[in-house]
């Protein structure tokens, strides 16, 4: 604790110590309906907070997490001293600026940080869900997070926002709710996967489930499979990073300067993935990879789903791909773009030059964080807050 | 707070442009640089905008300001809009560097109610000074390229501009003229360095 403390003592951008918090709902008999039809409850959500929501309720932001992330994206944790995966996106004087915003993060349903997923435990049977959990979809995460938003006596948010798998629940909630959604900031995401992309998952879905010990999903008296998962995890980090990010990052350089002649891992990349796979089976829980990856695939908000044709919505969008991003390349934002303009909605894009591939929503934050302060000002104010040139308003600068 | 009066354009042609659209108008500015014009019409004119640019850096300046602009080229950058999705379509100091020019004027008009057209006068007397007795390309403030790095593949002058809106049956409303020391009234096509015309279709027929 006292190392947090002087931490926030001395770096006033940082939020300080911060809580995991939970929210249930949907007990029976008044579960939720899913939309592949079956019934779900209680569901419990995970979630963090930072930040004040102000008198009118205006300010609040709903941060939405990538496929292994969970509600802890920024601040410290008492416990831990783990830090939140958009540490530098999030806190007083960053992008998302706690200073002004109120902040939410929410973990999803089928998720395994404290999110109702399967590896929970089923109520009418006492054992885990396993594969007797239900398909869950991007829409059923929204329609959760609707309740926590519901909980929490926000009626309209100012701003959802995510990366990759959180940009896809951020076009989800602009589909399902558009009214409740000022602005939306989709980053490195897609209207719906690519047979490329749910290739990968197959794989990685295959992966899993060709490991022994994932046991029909039921492994959860035996342990996690281990291999399988951490496989799924390596095929996962291949995709996150660019050609030109693993040759700088690894080039052809050796762990041990000579070549061993056997399996074992000659090269750094090998170590790397192994390492990150290794490292995975810890955190994340089997069953919910095949799961997320599943909804991930089902999701098409493509030809006229993303905002319906009898609708005019008044939400604004700001779009960012990034450059060598191929698992999301900048084409798919550009449909978000198309689709967005065929029904007239206010849409802000930028392709940001960038080498680290996919993962540069997570690593590149400079620029991020100067496109996303301006629009959510503008959002929240209006344009008469710019400090412009000729202008006498310079209360805002 | 009287910014409505602070906020008129610095540039010229941005002036002429601003005074002509009207208040809260849906606008879209096509090749919209780094947002000046776009800025001032939020301010000013309360106007609802969207911007679209070829350069991302550009880009990139607008979305810092927080205005609704994204990458794409002019020629295909209007294709997904439905009719009459805007009030004033905006294109200016573009139309030069556009190849499929009838295409581009025919879409703006479907997608707005207005088009506001800003080009170059190629026959501005200097320029004609230039080609006429220096034998040389011409090079004048509006036309600041030097014949092998200029991003223009059109030249027009305005008389041209006005015999294409005759054959094309496009209606013009209004248009101004400007030349080194502001508006031009006598003799626009020799004295003037830039023109803005306002555009909109015909009533009936074509």
């Amino acid at each position: 604790m006292v190392s947090t403390a002087l931490k926030k003592n001395n770096f006033q951008n940082d939020i300080g110590t911060v809580e995991t918090k939970y929210y249930t709902f949907a007990h029976p008999p008044n579960e939720l309906v899913l939309e592949c039809g079956e019934r779900l409850g209680p569901i419990t959500l995970a979630y963090e907070t930072y930040g004040r929501l102000d008198a009118r309720r205006s300010n609040a932001i709903l941060i939405l997490h990538a496929l292994s992330g969970d509600a802890h994206a920024a601040g410290v944790h008492g416990e831990d001293g783990a830090t939140g995966w958009w540490e530098e996106m999030i806190g007083p004087g960053k992008g998302f600026d706690t200073n002004k915003y109120f902040v939410i993060c929410s973990n999803i349903i089928g998720g395994c940080k404290g999110s109702t997923g399967p590896a929970a435990i089923n109520p009418t049977t006492g054992r885990p869900y396993a594969l007797g959990f239900p398909f869950i979809t991007i829409a059923d995460m929204v329609n959760t997070q609707r309740r926590l938003i519901d909980h929490l006596g926000i009626d309209r948010l100012l701003c959802v926002a995510g990366g990759s798998m959180g940009g896809m629940q951020v076009l989800q909630w602009a589909a399902s709710y558009p009214e409740r959604v000022r602005a939306a900031i989709p980053i490195a995401t897609a209207l719906k996967h690519s047979p490329q992309q749910i290739a990968f998952n197959e794989v990685v879905r295959q992966s899993i489930m060709a490991d022994p010990a994932w046991r029909k999903g039921d492994y959860y008296d035996h342990g996690q499979p281990e291999k399988g998962l951490a496989v799924a995890r390596m095929i996962g980090h291949i995709t996150f990073m660019s050609d030109r990010s693993m040759e700088e990052k690894f080039s052809r350089r050796l762990k041990n300067g000579v070549f061993s002649f056997n399996f074992d891992a000659d090269f750094e990349v090998e170590g790397y993935l192994r390492y990150r796979g290794a490292n995975f089976v810890k955190r994340f829980d089997a069953n919910s990879y095949l799961y997320i990856t599943k909804a991930m695939d089902y999701l098409d908000l493509s030809a006229g789903r993303l905002i319906r044709q009898d609708k005019l919505i008044a939400t604004r969008f700001l779009v960012i791909s990034f450059s060598s991003d191929w698992l999301y390349p900048s084409y798919q934002s550009q449909e978000i773009v198309r689709e967005l303009k065929g029904r007239q909605v206010d849409v802000a894009y930028c392709e940001l030059k960038s080498t680290y591939g996919h993962d540069a929503f997570l690593v590149e934050t400079a620029e991020q964080t100067e496109l996303i302060r301006n629009f959510l000002r503008v959002t929240q104010q209006g344009y008469h807050s710019w400090p412009g040139r000729g202008t006498t308003v310079g209360g805002f600068a | 707070m009287n910014m409505e009066r602070n906020d008129t354009p610095e540039r010229a042609d941005h002036r002429v442009i601003y005074e002509a659209i009207p208040p809260e108008s849906r606008v879209l500015d096509l090749g919209c640089g780094t947002g000046e014009l776009l800025s001032h019409l939020v301010r000013g004119k309360h106007a609802r905008v969207q911007g679209i640019e070829m350069d991302g850096r550009s880009v990139y300046e607008c979305v810092k300001k927080g205005l609704s602009v994204f990458q794409g080229d002019i020629e295909t950058g209007l294709t997904e809009y439905p009719d009459g999705a805007f009030d004033d379509v905006i294109l200016n100091q573009c139309l030069q560097e556009v190849r499929k020019v009838d295409f581009v004027i025919a879409e703006s008009l479907r997608v707005g109610k207005r088009v506001i057209v800003g080009f170059p006068n190629f026959a501005y007397f200097r320029a004609r000074i230039m080609l006429g007795l220096g034998g040389r390309s011409p090079v004048t403030a509006s036309l600041p390229y030097l014949w092998y790095d200029t991003p223009n593949v059109r030249f027009l002058s305005i008389r041209d501009f006005r015999i294409f809106c005759l054959d094309k049956g496009l209606h013009v409303l209004t248009s101004h003229f400007i030349g080194a020391n502001g508006p031009v009234t006598f003799w626009p096509n020799l004295f003037a360095l830039n023109a803005v015309f306002v555009l909109a279709k015909r009533k009936e027929g074509k």
